[in-house]
This record gives C-alpha cells, structure tokens and sequence, in this order.
C-alpha cells in the first residue's frame, strides 16, 4: 500500500515528519518498505528557456539547442521533435542520475557537436508516460526553478506492507485512524454529506441468489449518473495516482481508483448506455463468459458472483468490470457500483481465474460495511465535481449487514499474555482513539464493542495485541526465561544424536556434506526405485516433479554438475529424507554418499587408482560403526538393488536385515548423468538399522593379553566363485579359543594359478591369555585351519 | 719388596703391549676390524687372556701385583674397544642416515577432507543454544496433512494467508484428499502439542516447501520453528528468549534487536523480530548500525490453536517462533546467494562448509 505524505494529512493532523512517521507506523505493525521522494530524486533538475533550436549538422532527426539554465547557457543535442526555441523545459546537468533511464549523464559528443546535458521528458523524469517529446513547460516557475515543485511532483510517499489482518489498512483513511491511534496526530472528520439527488431514474436492481447463499452480495448499491463528461482528471488527482503507481486512465476510472485508495472502498462504474435492461446479482451459469477489463475473456462458474444485465454478465463481482461495459471518452451517463461481496468467494473466484486485482485484495480481506454508502456519496462527490452532471437517487438493493460486534474482554489477560500492565484510562484511551466503544463492565473485565471496519479483532487475544502495539512492543520489558530444572535433561533423543554422530563421522571420512532437494525429476529417479513415484501435482519443473525416492539421483547430479566445471574427482554425501509413499510418515531418514573419479589421483607417492567398490564398502561400515553396529558382526553378499553393476556391488547386513547397500553403479544408470568417470556409492536406511541403546555408563575392564601372539600365514587355492569371506570364516572359526584374528593379505588369479581359480593368502593371529604359545600349540590349530577351509570351501593349501 | 726376573719380564711386556693395544683399537677402521682385534686380545686365545693365564707360573708373592697390572691392562682395553665401538656405531648410523635422505619437499600425500553443510552447522548452533534454554528438538514429517500444515494453525481454507504461502500438493491415492509438503515447520507445534503433555519447550528444525523459485526463494528452504507452553509465560519471556538467543547466536551481547506487531493466524499478538544491521557496499554487519534485518516471526499461541489441540487457553499460555535457518546461514557467515545452498557444488562446499570435528557448543564459542 502506498499513499503520499500530504494525502495522508488529508485525514490525519500532525506535524510529524516523514521519519518519525515512519517509525510510528513500524512500530503500528505497518511495516515502511520504504520511503521515496520523487522531488528529492529530480533535486538536479531545473526549469531552463531554450533560447535557440537548430538543425543539428549531422543528423536530420537532432537538434542543438542553446539553453540558459540556472548555471550559465549550456549547448545541448536533443531528439525530441518539439524541442523549439522560446519553450520552457527541464534541464538536467552532466552528473545528474536520469530515474527514467537509468543513466548518470556525463558531457559527451553526438555527432561531433558537444552536448553538456539533456532536456527531459515526462518518462525520463518518472513522472508520466508522455515520451514523444520534452516537457514543454507553460507554467510561471523562472529558468533555475526546481522541476519537481514546478510540475507538482508529490511527495515523500510512504510504501507500507500490510499483512493479511489489516484489511482497513488498504486505504489512508485507516493509516491515519492508526498513526491516531499511536499518538502522531488526530484524526480529521472527513463526513461526507449525501449529494442532492435530481431524480430517481435508473436500472431496477435485484439480488437474485438461492437461499442460504444470500451472503455472496448482503447489498448491492447502484446510482445513475447523467450528463458526464469523462475527459482527464485533473493533475492532483493524476500526481496521486501516480506517485502511488497507479496510471490515470480517465476521470470516471481514476475517481474510482481514489476512493478506494483513500478510503479502502472499492467501487464500479458502468457506462449505463451499454447496460441492458435491469441488473441482478446471481451465480454466474455453465459456460457464460466475460470479456473483462484486462481484455482477456474468463469462463465462469457457478460459485461465481456477477453483475448481470439482460444480455448476461457484465462485471465480476468484487473482482472486475467487463470490458463491454467500461466507460470510455464518449461515456455520459454512468452507473456507479457500490456494493460489498463474500470475502471468501471473492478469494475463491479470484484465485481460480488468476485475477489480482486490487479490488480483490480489498473484499477478500474483509470490507467495512459502513463504508457502503459514505463510499458511494464520496464518489458520487467527486464524479460530479470533475465531470459535471446529475446524480439520481441511489437505488439500494438488499441492506447493510449488522455489524456491531462485541468482544469480551477481561483486564487481567494484557498482564497475563501481554507482560504489561497498563492504567485503565489509558487502555480506554487507546482502544477509543481505535475506534473501540466499551458498551459493558463486569467483575475485572469490559465488554466492547468492535469497529465496523476491525472484522479481524475476534477474541481477547486480539484486545492484548491492539493494546500492546498502541503501547509500544519496545516498551514490553523482556523477561529472561527461568530454567527447568537443575539438570538440563537431554535435549535429543537417541536417534538424534545418532544421526549427528553419522553425519560427522562420514564427513570426517573426506566426504562433502550436501544438502539437495526433495524433490527430482520423474525421469532421473525411476532408475532409483522399484515402488511407485510419488508426484507433485503442482511441481515448480519437470526436474523438480517427485519425491526422491532415493538420495542418489540429486547427489549425481551435484556430482556431475561439480565435475564439469572443476574436472576433478570427489566424494559427496547427504542425510536426509527419502519418500516412500505421499502420506505423512511415508519417509525415511537415509543416508547415501557417493564417490567419483580418483580415489588416488596422479602422484608421485603411489600409484593413482579410481574410486572402486570398496572404497564404498569402506565409507558404509564407517557410517555403520558410528551407527552403533558391531561391524565384526555384519555380513555381506553381493546383492544389491538394480542401480548398482551387478557384479561389483554388495549388501551389508545382520541375519536376514539389509542395514546397507554399496558398490559401484550400473553404467546405464551414471549415463543419464554425464559423469564420464567411475562412481561408487552406498546407501543406508537409518531407520531400519537397530534402534540406538541408551549407553551403560560404566566401561567394561580393559581385557589384558601378556603373552605375545603367534602369526601364521596360509595360502589357499579356490574356486574363482567361493566368496573370499566363506574361506576367511571357516579359518576363523577354526579354533575359537586361540584365533584372535584373520587377515586377508592376497587375492590373486591371473599367472601361475589354474584357470577358474584364484589364490587367498592371508594370516592367522593366535594368541592365549595364559600363556606363550609353542609349535606344539599351534601346529594343532593350523591343520584345524586348513582342514576347515577345505571342507567348508573346497580350497586347497598351497604348497 | 723385590721381584724376580719372570715377573719382570711379563711387566714389561704389559707396557709394549698396551702401546700395541691402543694402537689397533684406535684404528680399527670399522665395526668388525674393531670386533676382530676385540677377539686376539681378549678373545679366550687373545693375548691379554694368555697373559693371565700366565700368573699360575709367577711366584705367589708376585701375583697379586701382576694380576693387578693385568686387569688393569684388560678395563683399559675394554674401555677403547667401547670407545671406538661407540665412535663406528654412530658413524655408520650417520652414514645410514645420510643414505636414507629424501627429498622433503616433495608432496604430501593427499588425503582429501570432508566438511559439514552451513545448514546442518547452523542447526547444530540453533540446537546448542536453545538446549541451553530447556527446549528439546521435536519432529514431524515433511508431508502432511491439511489440518496439522493449516487448519489447527487457524488457517481455514479459505483464509487468504493460504496464498502467502504457495503450497505445493502431492498427487493423491485414488479417492483421498491430497497432502501436501509443509509450508512451514509450525505443524510440528501442532503435532508435538497434540500428542505430549504440557509444559512444553522444543525447537523443530527441519525442511519447508513453497512453490516459489526466484533470486531469494528455493522451493525447498530451511526453518526452526520454537514453542513454549506453561501457564505463566507471556511476550515479556518472549522478548527475553529470543533477544538471548540472537545474542547467543551472532556472538555479540550488544546486538539491537526491534519487536514490530505482525500477523500469523496462529499467534496472537504477532510480532516480527528484526536486528540493527549496517550496509556498507560489499558487507552487512549484523547487530549495530541504522538498518533493520528481519530475522524471525514469533507471537503468544493463538488460543484458536489451544483449543484446537485440546488444550485450555484459560489455563495453558505461551509463546511460539519461526526462523529460516538458509537465512540465518547467509546472515551470519556471509553467503551470498541462497540457491547455491542446495546444488550440492564441491567447492562452495569446501568453501562454505564446516570441519567435522568443530560441533558448535556454548562453551567453545559457536561460530567456527
């Protein structure tokens, strides 16, 4: 909402400047989005004479214009067709910032012949549209005059965001009645009397709605106008207009147009001779339509209200006019509407045709009632005052809703949510200057009576709000909260907790955490799963129109995306949700990582390798341990969802529970990404792994192992087929009391070993807590070793 | 006292002999000519040895002289092999040494770190100081339905802050209504309320959705709602949490802070927070200076939204906010642009992110 500084004195006596204004009305809760000055903006530009035009050497379209400013005669090259000599102008020197052009001039050449500044025009100086010529001044202001007090500019103008509640607030006359309120100045009573009227002609108005549904048009106020004449409003009304961002269409459109921005009372004006018989307020019917006032032609429905004639809708109601029956210039008799319509079905109607409208903002939000017919003679005042005519009696359909409310307030509920404690006569004082009434006193409390134009103040939550922003926010002294108890008690719960301890810990493995999306593209995530996708049905992209039902696909595209502009490896990671289905709850936590490119890039030190399988095996069972799993546990197959190549990818788990999935990712799934290196990934539900234990708090004794232990290597040839971890289980359990550890130190198949087989080396920690073990311990052991192998996975020792 | 001539002759036979010794130990030019001149002196056939073996022939009055003479003879030896042996032992250890030199210069291998994302670390921030406060950290889901998301918040359909707030719905099961992605994290007020005990005191960080996508907006942001339930809590406790809060959080205990009335359906009296800030041409400064910076919304429990989860205005009070944690990310640590948040860039990861090991507390200063 914007509104100038001397309209707003219109309604409000102060003398408060525009800073202090600015102030009270934030501290209101009228948040200042800003404070422009148009005149301080124009603060180089000077009224000039043009003492001499003439034919520009080099170009036939130019002119070089002697001019006598404020600061000597200055040469300049103008364009305009009607730069003439004897003409006043506005001047703007080198160094002055053009609003409307964005642009600091600066001396410069046009064709050769020096130019020390411009002449401007309405556009270029933001003050109209006109842009085919200079501003040709006529007015008395001398050469050197400011330009913005010599063409009118007003200002400062104040630019208010006013929330959703403050439907009064849409006009000055409620900015006023608050900045009252709050102290910097006193309301002025602006009462309009009823014009006179000199007949009463006119369409027969009718509410025409089933019953029940009487409320989507209470009352439909319309007079006829006679005899008008709709040329321009005058330059007043046009400065206003504009300086608030509105454009001037005509007198009749721009009277409107005021007094709903002054007094929040949006009205219609219908050129009456395009009218066709009487009008009835109804529900629009099954495929009618209307040409509106933007041009655009909307299908209505049967929830929406209109204003129609004998030859169907003519004007949305609440929304806008239809173009058919629009005043234009030949206009002299209008009907001028005045009516108020159902806030929600204004917001309905308008949010299905997309129309914004500032009359929808209006009567969506809630309107006074009471400001039906004040609106109505305001208007009338004006249209009569500009462009002449005779009003007729208003003819006045349905009537003016009740609204005289009350909301039941006990005093103790400001000190009680509010923190302060205010006098009674200064609480009577601020909600009187509101426009509250108290209409009741009671035992500690006070029964009143809510403005017509406060539909927002229910309940005595609302009093203590009105209360405390009149009194001040900055004056609620601040109360440090006291703590509960001794003992904070713990703030997360173990899941918490845990999911932190992953993050980190996976992080500290050299993984970059990001955070991507929820949502991906339809495409890119149905490799990633076997379910249904869950789909937006208003999704902001193709890219962004499911839920992921996996972190992988929006991690491959960061990777992708970082490697095409960094030509490098890396190695990314989220935590985060992933969607199972479009219910609440249908999500779980996940975590995946994912690696690309060189695990060891080019070095002098060792040799460089790509990212491969077990670099991602590695990263799981990192994120397992932080998770709380005992890793010796965990068993893994080479299962594994089918995103990830078949043959080098695995399943880590407990018994029959899938705790994480890893390995590299199937190429026809990398392509899509075009990610032209090796990537590796793992995947794990963190809500499917066992839930966290609160921890013993005591440690176990440190177990203590005074005898040396003993190594042995072994060597076994296998079937290339036998998972390594068979051979290395069956040496494991071998001998439960005295293997203390298994090591894989070589996995070998290639030269010297029998096609279909390969070699496993690896070494045997055996050790006793009584004793130093001896050949004669150990050889048992060994033979137990190898019998094992053999029989569990057919592999034979080596020689 | 006298001698006779044997002795005589072995005495002096010491003295040549120690002249010899001395010499072959002090040139034995590596460890094992030192160790094989050790062996013919004092070896069981070296001569030192000998030389004892031959008191037995001396006269019992002359031994214990001679015998003395001897073992002296042998610790001098003794004490030069040592000697020398020290002297080649450190001298092979520095030739050792000097052969096993590389070339320092060379680089380190590499080892490439991770870094925690600004939104987590930030989190982790907002957590540390309001657990400080007694709140513990609540959650809800990311899809939910239309009462907890709206109508519990008295947010009823038609209400026009529904379109505040562009919602993005999710493609319903045959025959149901669609659900939608929270708006905001304050359906996490209306779930914790629903399902636990008052007093209450948690914040609820956690993802957010609106169909916006501009310069300032993603569709998909970050924020941390709080809520306070007791029976005596009022605007004052409200200022008090939250001016501590902001303090905690920049780091600065001069920090302005400004309460502007504001509206949220589900609070009332509504209040916006801002901090003073100063602009200079390429930096904000947070907490001094002429300008404001909205920082969060907050208010007293709309006793709509009491009733709602079936708990009596007349007896339970408090208060709730919400804050945008991308925002608070950028305010703090200077991050320009908020769609890079969420591209998942390696290097404005690296550039942005946080070490792993820096989990923020009160105590160690939160900001890293």
């Amino acid at each position: 909402m914007k509104f100038t500084l001397p309209w707003l004195k219109d309604h409000l006596d102060t003398d408060a400047d525009p800073d202090r204004l600015a102030a009270a009305l934030t501290a209101l809760g009228l948040e200042v989005e800003g404070v422009s000055d148009p005149a301080a903006d124009l603060h180089a530009f000077t009224i000039a004479y043009v003492k001499d035009a003439v034919q520009h050497p080099n170009a036939d379209r130019l002119r070089v214009c002697t001019v006598e400013t404020k600061d000597g005669v200055k040469q300049v090259v103008c364009g305009a067709p009607n730069a003439r000599a004897g003409m006043k102008a506005v001047f703007a020197p080198e160094g002055a910032y053009v609003p409307g052009t964005g642009i600091t001039l600066k001396r410069s050449r046009i064709r050769d012949v020096e130019s020390e500044g411009m002449l401007c025009s309405m556009r270029e100086l933001m003050l109209g549209d006109e842009h085919d010529g200079i501003v040709d001044y006529r007015g008395d202001a001398p050469v050197g005059a400011p330009a913005a007090s010599a063409l009118g500019v007003e200002g400062p103008v104040f630019d208010v965001a006013i929330t959703p509640d403050r439907a009064d607030c849409l006009g000055v006359l409620g900015i006023a009645r608050d900045l009252a309120a709050g102290g910097v100045g006193r309301l002025k009573d602006v009462a309009v009397d009823p014009v006179p009227a000199m007949g009463r002609n006119g369409p027969a108005i009718r509410l025409d709605f089933p019953e029940g549904e009487e409320a989507a048009c209470p009352v439909f106020v319309g007079r006829l106008i006679r005899g008008v004449r709709n040329g321009p409003s005058p330059a007043w009304m046009q400065r206003r207009l504009r300086a608030v961002g509105l454009r001037p269409i005509s007198a009749l459109v721009d009277v409107t147009n005021y007094v709903m921005l002054d007094l929040d009372r949006p009205l219609h004006v219908f050129d009456a001779a395009k009218l066709t018989g009487d009008l009835a307020l109804r529900f629009a019917r099954e495929g009618e339509e209307l040409l509106a006032l933007d041009g655009r032609t909307y299908g209505l429905t049967p929830e929406m209200t209109v204003i129609a004639d004998e030859d169907g809708p003519q004007s949305l109601g609440g929304i806008m006019g239809g173009e058919d029956t629009g005043v234009t210039a030949e206009t002299t008799d209008v009907l001028l509407e005045v009516a108020l319509f159902d806030p929600i079905r204004t917001a309905m109607t308008g949010r299905t045709l997309g129309i914004d409208s500032d009359a929808r903002a209006r009567f969506e939000r809630g309107l006074d009632p009471l400001m039906v017919l004040p609106g109505m003679e305001a208007a009338t005042r004006l249209i009569l005052e500009l462009c002449g005519g005779e009003a007729q009696e208003p003819v006045v359909a349905g009537r003016v809703p009740e609204s005289s409310r009350t909301v039941h307030f006990p005093l103790a509920e400001l000190p009680r949510l509010g923190g302060i404690d205010l006098e009674r006569a200064e609480i009577d004082a601020i909600l009187g200057r509101l426009g509250f009434a108290v209409v009741g006193e009671g035992e500690g409390a006070i029964e009143l009576r809510v403005p017509s134009w406060r539909g927002d103040v229910t309940d005595a939550a609302c009093i203590v709000e009105e209360l405390c922003r009149v009194h001040g926010y900055d004056r609620i002294p601040p109360v440090p909260l006291t703590r509960l108890a001794a003992v904070t008690p713990p703030v997360l719960t173990l899941e918490q907790r845990r999911r932190g301890h992953i993050r980190r810990t996976v992080a500290d493995q050299g993984l970059l955490e990001a955070v991507t999306f929820s949502f991906t593209g339809e495409a890119t995530a149905g490799p990633f799963t076997n379910g249904p996708l869950v789909r937006l049905l208003n999704p902001i992209s193709s890219e962004l129109s499911v839920m992921r039902p996996s972190l992988l696909p929006n991690l491959l595209w960061a990777a992708a995306g970082s490697f095409a502009k960094r030509r490098e490896g890396g190695a990314l990671f989220e935590l985060g949700p992933r969607f199972t289905g479009s219910r609440p709850g249908d999500q779980v936590w996940a975590l995946a990582g994912l690696r690309f490119g060189g695990m060891v890039e080019r070095g002098w030190a060792e040799p460089a390798r790509p990212v491969d399988a077990f670099d991602a095996k590695a990263d799981a069972l990192a994120a397992l341990q932080a998770a709380g799993v005992r890793v010796e546990a965990v068993g893994v197959t080479a299962e594994a969802p089918p995103w990830y190549h078949p043959g080098r990818s695995g399943r880590l788990g407990l018994g029959p529970q899938t705790l994480a999935t890893f390995g590299e990712l199937h190429p026809k799934v990398i392509e899509a990404f075009d990610l032209p290196v090796s990537v590796v990934a793992f995947e794990i539900d963190l809500d499917a792994l066992p839930k966290p234990k609160a921890k013993a708090k005591g440690r176990s004794p440190l177990e203590r192992w005074p005898h040396p232990p003993v190594d042995r290597d072994f060597a076994f040839l296998v079937d290339a087929a036998v998972p390594a971890a068979d051979v290395l289980k069956a040496a494991r359990g071998a001998d439960k009391r005295l293997i203390r550890d298994v090591a894989l130190f070589d996995a070998y198949a290639g030269k010297g070993v029998p096609e279909g087989k390969r070699s496993l080396a690896f070494s045997v920690r055996l050790q006793a807590k009584d004793r130093t073990l001896t050949d004669a311990d150990v050889e048992p052991v060994a033979q137990r070793i190898v019998q094992a192998v053999e029989k569990q996975t057919g592999g034979v020792l080596r020689g | 006292m006298s001698m006779d001539a044997g002795t005589m002759t072995m005495l002096e036979g010491l003295d040549a002999l120690r002249a010899e010794i001395e010499a072959s130990l002090r040139e034995a030019p590596d460890l094992r000519a030192l160790d094989e001149a050790r062996v013919a002196l004092l070896g069981r056939k070296g001569r030192v040895t000998d030389l004892a073996k031959g008191l037995g022939r001396l006269s019992p009055e002359d031994r214990p002289a001679a015998g003395q003479a001897i073992n002296r003879l042998k610790a001098e030896a003794e004490a030069l092999l040592q000697a020398r042996r020290d002297h080649l032992a450190a001298a092979e250890m520095d030739a050792r040494l000097q052969a096993e030199r590389v070339d320092v210069t060379l680089p380190a291998r590499r080892r490439s770190a991770g870094a925690i994302h600004p939104v987590s670390q930030v989190m982790d921030e907002i957590v540390a100081i309001f657990a400080e406060m007694g709140f513990a950290v609540a959650e809800g889901p990311d899809v939910e339905d239309d009462f907890h998301n709206f109508t519990a918040l008295n947010i009823p359909p038609e209400h026009p802050s529904r379109q505040m707030m562009d919602t993005f719905y999710l493609e319903p099961e045959e025959g149901t209504v669609p659900f939608v992605l929270r708006t905001h994290t304050s359906p996490v007020q209306v779930r914790t309320m629903r399902t636990g005990k008052p007093p209450f005191r948690v914040i609820a960080p956690g993802r957010t959705y609106r169909s916006d996508s501009d310069a300032t907006h993603t569709p998909m942001f970050h924020q941390c709602e709080g809520l306070l339930i007791d029976r005596r809590t009022h605007m004052g406790h409200l200022k008090g949490c939250l001016i501590e809060f902001v303090r905690a959080f920049f780091e600065r205990d001069d920090i302005t802070t400004r309460f502007r009335p504001s509206y949220f359906p589900f609070t009332e009296p509504s209040a916006e927070m801002d901090v003073g800030c100063r602009r200079t041409k390429d930096e904000l400064v947070v907490g001094e200076g002429s300008d404001w910076l909205e920082v969060l919304g907050c208010g007293m429990v709309h006793p709509k939204v009491l009733k709602a989860v079936g708990l009596d205005p007349a007896q339970w009070q408090g208060f709730a906010f919400g804050m945008g944690i991308d925002r608070m990310a950028m305010l703090k640590y200077g991050i320009p642009d908020l769609r890079t948040f969420f591209e998942g860039d390696a290097g404005w990861l690296r550039h942005y992110g946080f070490s792993p090991l820096d989990l923020p507390t009160l105590f160690a200063g939160l900001s890293r």
